[in-house]
């Protein structure tokens, strides 16, 4: 289990927090997803539940994170590593640039857990075929597109089997396929056990995947609760800026056109 | 005019990203270019500027041929905002990031600061002139891309993946970009896995698959159903207002507001 309990933070140089008190549990196995508005404080908090603020990149963190029953402050860097890893928006970011081919991308971040070959070489295998990466493996890891990239840091990050995953927009720039993929991966890992927090502004994604979503706004958390009631919640549009899936969309725009929503309803079954 | 013939480009490496694509696309049309990760989308698009140069075949804008202009020159015509801004800000001011493309193509006082200034409020950063880019998060660094390219004023503008990372009203404000660039008549080509987006925003639909164009045409006509097994060859589904109208047997409905009006249309019945 990772938990925030009373959790605010400010960045290194900032004059004030940008979240601000915020208790959030994830369970084993639990899959949450996190909504709302650019600079809410989606990003931040996926950098305070992942350990790496204030670890990595300072400022100023009040409350508690722990995790597995460890407060978190007390973990050295690896042992963080370890247990929660974290994906960001741009795979970019996250490229070792000291591999040769994708394989060896993906197997690097077993490989630093200390694993023994075999097993790294299984794990990247695994995740490569979840992925379909195949046809790449042989690739260099910097001649890749934007979603193909994407798709080579997630892997990266499945091949670890990390206990808590901690993700920042993982599909931004996948095919309409790819994001499925990864939502077909982050299912298949969940039920090994593993707590997954998802930051997305595919709410069409959110919503096959998630236990529970919750929304940030203003650095507090603002909504809480089960999948449907969050993502079918009135404020999304308006007050959260973030955009409902396409089925209560067309639900609601076949009521405003006066026709029976259960009739759409059943055309998306 | 733009005009690519029998296209092709092949990467150091031998990866046929562009395989042979020949396209016409006229002065004031709203272009959105969709395939799977990879499919050489990308590749395809930086031709335009004289990013890349063809392996065989040609561009032909405006009746010259790319070929004998420097990308200095294309600039002035195509401007194209990067899927990742961070390949593309440098500047320590919002204003003076935007200012460095119209200045470089010689727009001087009072023009270039009101090309700034336009570009600033259609990206909603008119309140930042003054911040750092990089203070800013990556959907605002990547309306500042967006930005800096606006500015520019050329005839031609190519966005990549322009709704990536933005929440509703972030996709709200690139829409009513496009909206704008095509009551200027002038040209917006843009890469998108966002099929909402695409179905609702642009005039025409390009396919692509492997390198190939394999569907062509207004999304009403790219959306329809018998289209659908070439654009799952491709990983993508149609939008799913698309897949409402025809289970209803209304048609091909690639938006919301189509659907709505076939659905009032048929209950009015």
């Amino acid at each position: 289990m990772l938990e925030l309990r009373g959790v605010s933070y400010r960045y290194a140089g900032y004059a004030k927090p940008v979240l601000h008190e915020v208790d959030l549990r994830l369970a084993d196995g639990e899959i949450v997803g996190l909504i709302g508005p650019n600079e809410g404080g989606k990003s931040t908090l996926c950098l305070v539940a992942s350990g790496l603020a204030p670890a990595s990149i300072g400022g100023q963190l009040t409350g508690t994170l722990t995790i597995d029953g460890t407060p978190a402050a007390g973990l050295k860097t690896h042992e963080l590593a370890e247990r929660v890893v974290v994906g960001f928006q741009n795979p970019n970011t996250q490229r070792s640039g000291i591999a040769a081919t994708v394989f060896e991308e993906i197997a690097l971040g077993p490989m630093n857990l200390g694993l023994p070959v075999p097993e790294t070489v299984a794990r990247t295998r695994e995740a490569v075929g979840r992925l379909r990466l195949d046809h790449l493996v042989e690739r260099d890891p910097q001649r890749l597109s934007g979603g193909q990239a994407q798709l080579v840091a997630i892997a990266s990050l499945l091949a670890m089997r990390p206990r808590h995953i901690i993700l920042d927009e993982p599909t931004a720039q996948l095919d309409p396929e790819g994001t499925k993929l990864v939502g077909e991966a982050l299912r298949a890992l969940a039920t090994t056990g593993t707590s997954l927090l998802i930051a997305e502004h595919k709410t069409d994604l959110l919503d096959g995947l998630c236990h529970r979503v919750i929304a940030v706004d203003g650095g507090r958390i603002v909504l809480d609760g089960p999948t449907d009631t969050v993502l079918g919640d009135p404020r999304l549009e308006g007050e959260l800026g973030v955009e409902p899936p396409s089925r209560v969309r067309l639900a609601r725009a076949a009521e405003d056109a006066g026709v029976d929503p259960q009739l759409v309803a059943a055309a998306l079954r | 005019m733009i005009e690519t013939q029998s296209l092709v480009h092949v990467y150091e490496g031998g990866t046929r990203a562009v395989d042979g694509v020949t396209l016409t696309i006229e002065r004031g049309e709203a272009v959105a270019i969709i395939g799977q990760n990879g499919s050489g989308k990308s590749t395809l698009v930086r031709h335009l500027n004289g990013l890349l140069r063809p392996t065989e075949g040609r561009i032909v804008i405006d009746g010259v041929d790319a070929a004998t202009r420097r990308v200095a020159q294309l600039a002035a015509t195509v401007g194209l905002a990067f899927q990742d801004p961070d390949r593309q800000i440098f500047a320590g001011r919002v204003r003076n990031e935007v200012s460095f493309g119209p200045r470089n193509l010689g727009l001087v006082e009072p023009e270039l600061s009101k090309a700034v200034d336009e570009a600033l409020r259609a990206t909603g950063l008119d309140g930042d002139a003054d911040t750092n880019p990089y203070d800013l998060g990556y959907s605002r660094r990547k309306l500042l891309a967006l930005a800096s390219i606006l500015a520019m004023r050329t005839p031609v503008v190519v966005l990549d993946e322009p709704t990536t990372g933005q929440d509703a009203r972030g996709v709200a404000l690139v829409e009513a970009i496009v909206a704008s660039l095509r009551d200027e008549r002038r040209t917006t080509i843009a890469i998108s896995h966002d099929m909402r987006f695409v179905a609702q925003t642009f005039d025409r639909v390009i396919v692509m698959r492997a390198g190939r164009v394999v569907l062509d045409g207004s999304p009403a006509e790219v959306f329809d159903e018998p289209n659908w097994p070439t654009l799952a060859s491709t990983y993508l589904e149609p939008p799913l207002p698309a897949r409402v109208g025809a289970r209803m047997g209304l048609g091909c409905t690639p938006t919301e507001a189509s659907l709505v009006a076939a659905l009032a249309a048929r209950s009015a019945r």
